[in-house]
């Protein structure tokens, strides 16, 4: 019973996301409506995370088994690639790994400098005192 | 048979289960569970002369599950908030460089290897989650199909060598390596993430959702340059 609850409860805000999707002129899909709304409703203790956390651990967990289907299209899109799929394949690969290493590296060295200036922050204060 | 709509329920979680297997006895990270399930469902419906739209009719119900299952990343970025609000500068400074970096580097190899428009509005929203990602693309004019099958392998690639990768290039932080996976590999990724610890798992999950209204933002500005 409890599960059934918790099931409701996203698919309740996944259909709310859904219907701002259809109703709002943004292109922003159904699944970003729907999180924005859940973190919302948590956010102003509408709703605690134990109201759904079997559920949405279990559905988290199982997301790639749901990427199979759209996937298995390429039978159907074969063709549109055929002549240049090593192309792709190549940007593909190559954008992956220089996108991780962009985002990782700005974020890590923006961390580090800020701990070292609190650090030396602190250090100073000791000084002072 | 061909009409039950059980035949691509069952064939996507029977191959899934198969690579989960081949995963735990080989231990090879190659083998991901993901990719193993892809190549033999193709297989199998070559093997058998199952049409794609009979197979689709099943796995579409699995597909279905993605906006409820992609809605839950909230319950994540809503544990890990104070993480967020400590290294705000860090994460938004991470994910924008990211998003600009993806198109930069599309742009780049596409004029680079003289691919047409078509092929670069295809290409460009590749590093976000599938349910943004194709209506970016099909809003700019790219071939649809294309763009979730360059997602998928995006995401795989992230899935499988993330952890290697980013210890190769010394990124030790969790929130850099959350947001690397999130911006660079969107859900698929972040499965990895969530299992490498829960502040990896939040950021990435962070990343897909900013990453991919970031790029709805400015993947038709982009789509202008080439």
């Amino acid at each position: 019973m409890r599960y059934v609850i918790q099931l409701f409860i996203i698919i309740c805000f996944s259909f709310a996301g859904e219907l701002l999707h259809r109703v709002l002129p943004f292109p922003i899909p159904a699944s970003i409506y729907g999180i924005i709304l859940l973190f919302s409703a948590l956010e102003l203790r509408l709703l605690k995370v134990e109201h759904i956390r079997e559920v949405s651990t279990t559905l988290i967990i199982s997301m790639p088994v749901m990427f199979v289907p759209p996937a298995v299209g390429l039978v159907n899109s074969w063709e549109d690639i055929r002549h240049n799929w090593h192309e792709y394949l190549l940007i593909t690969f190559t954008s992956t790994f220089l996108v991780m290493a962009i985002a990782g590296w700005t974020t890590q060295i923006i961390i580090w400098r800020r701990r070292r200036n609190r650090q030396k922050n602190d250090g100073n204060g000791k000084n002072n005192a | 048979m061909a009409e039950s709509i059980y035949l691509g329920v069952m064939l996507t979680l029977g191959t899934y289960c198969i690579g989960l297997w081949i995963k735990k006895i080989s231990g090879w990270t190659l083998l991901n569970p993901l990719l193993v399930s892809i190549v033999l469902s193709i297989g199998f419906l070559f093997a058998t002369g199952t049409s794609y739209e009979s197979y689709a009719k099943g796995g579409n119900i699995i597909n279905y599950l993605l906006t409820p299952a992609t809605v839950c990343l909230a319950v994540p970025l809503y544990e890990q908030i104070e993480h967020l609000k400590r290294n705000y500068h860090a994460v938004a400074s991470g994910i924008t460089a990211g998003v600009l970096g993806s198109m930069t580097t599309i742009l780049g190899m596409v004029l680079l290897l003289g691919m047409d428009h078509q092929a670069y509005v295809t290409l460009l929203p590749k590093s976000i989650t599938t349910a943004i990602g194709m209506e970016v693309s099909g809003e700019l004019g790219g071939n649809v199909p294309v763009t979730i099958l360059v997602i998928v392998i995006t995401g795989i690639t992230g899935n499988i060598f993330a952890e290697k990768f980013l210890r190769l290039i010394k990124v030790k932080e969790p929130i850099a390596k959350g947001i690397a996976i999130g911006s660079a590999s969107h859900v698929i990724g972040t499965s990895k993430a969530m299992e490498m610890g829960q502040t990896e798992g939040a950021m990435s999950s962070l990343a897909i959702v900013t990453s991919g209204g970031l790029t709805v933002l400015t993947a038709s500005l982009f789509a202008l340059l080439a």
